[in-house]
């Protein structure tokens, strides 16, 4: 059972993130990945395209320009947060494991673009692993553009022991 | 890009146009740089020995962006990824470098899928995919599902 400190988090909303994406960052991304698609680098092609110009690949979310505490602290807090209070519940391991991810897209992110980006702990359960206690922690994000559009919701479950 | 896939080209069981993809320690570094991912469990040796994972481990969503890779490149241009989903079951370890721009011998990752659904939405042309990382020893580290619409030439 995990204690009232740590599932007190469920329901917390989390820090505002608000992320800026250019060309470059685009670009690097899509060179880091690999990924050679000329919608995401020439903008002579990406022109001529459907989409009119060049779109960040789905899953890049620009970069982090601000980040605004919620009130209260919110979740990722270093001193108050939920870290902290999973490593009072024994969860001591440094390493945040990414155990998985969901991704709704709506519409296309292009250059230019600012993000606001706001999170929610939707659930946090404990699994016993063949390893050992592990503890599962599911987080919401849905991403808003400049003109008020939603452009993606994402899901992620993230895993300490 | 290649040519357009359209709907009416998809059966249910075929499969998604397989890609090969190599991770190296450089790519993980240019992925830390590119993502803002800059857990040290990516490129650091000790950090990673007392995290329990041995040594540095390729980041999930790099995995990720793979497999949306995989998905772009097959749906092309008017394709749209609608819906994706992965699990990061398995850890992956890199290759180290040999030089500036050659990775050392080791595995290669195959990123796949296969057509599980097609169907029409209002006007929209669906099709549901699994897709997985296999990793050298064709294990499946990172399962997932996307959802895409194709054009139609109806």
């Amino acid at each position: 059972m995990l204690p009232e400190e740590v599932t007190n988090f469920i329901g917390k909303r989390g820090d505002v993130r608000i992320t800026e994406v250019d060309k470059g960052a685009i670009r690097r991304y899509a060179e880091a990945i690999d990924d050679p698609n000329p919608l995401y680098g020439d903008a002579e092609y990406a022109r001529n395209s459907r989409y009119g110009s060049i779109i960040a690949p789905p899953g890049f979310w620009g970069w982090k320009t601000k980040w605004a505490q919620s009130e209260g602290g919110g979740y990722s807090d270093p001193r108050g947060g939920l870290v902290a209070a999973l490593a009072k519940a024994g969860f001591t391991n440094p390493a945040a494991v990414n155990a998985g991810e969901e991704y709704e897209f709506f519409c296309p992110i292009r250059p230019g673009d600012t993000l606001v980006a706001t999170s929610a702990i939707t659930d946090i359960s404990e699994r016993e692993g063949r390893t050992g206690r592990m503890v599962f922690i599911v987080t919401e994000t849905t991403y808003v553009n400049q003109t008020g559009d939603v452009v993606a919701k994402s899901r992620s479950i993230g895993m300490r022991r | 890009m290649a040519k357009q896939l359209y709907w009416e080209d998809v059966e249910v069981d075929g499969e998604v146009t397989p890609l090969p993809k190599i991770a190296t320690r450089q790519m993980l570094v240019k992925w830390a740089g590119a993502s803002g991912d800059f857990n040290p469990l990516h490129y650091d040796d000790s950090f990673a020995e007392a995290s329990g994972v041995g040594k540095p481990i390729v980041h999930g969503a790099l995995k990720r962006a793979w497999l949306v890779q995989l998905m772009t490149d097959w749906i092309g241009d008017r394709g749209t990824l609608k819906k994706f989903s992965c699990q990061y079951r398995g850890m992956d370890y890199p290759r180290l470098m040999k030089s500036m721009a050659e990775p050392q011998e080791g595995e290669t990752w195959w990123c796949k899928g296969k057509i599980t659904n097609k169907y029409v939405e209002g006007d929209e042309h669906f099709v549901d995919c699994d897709i997985q990382v296999e990793n050298g020893k064709g294990e499946v580290t990172t399962p997932g599902k996307a959802t895409v619409v194709l054009p139609s030439r109806g």
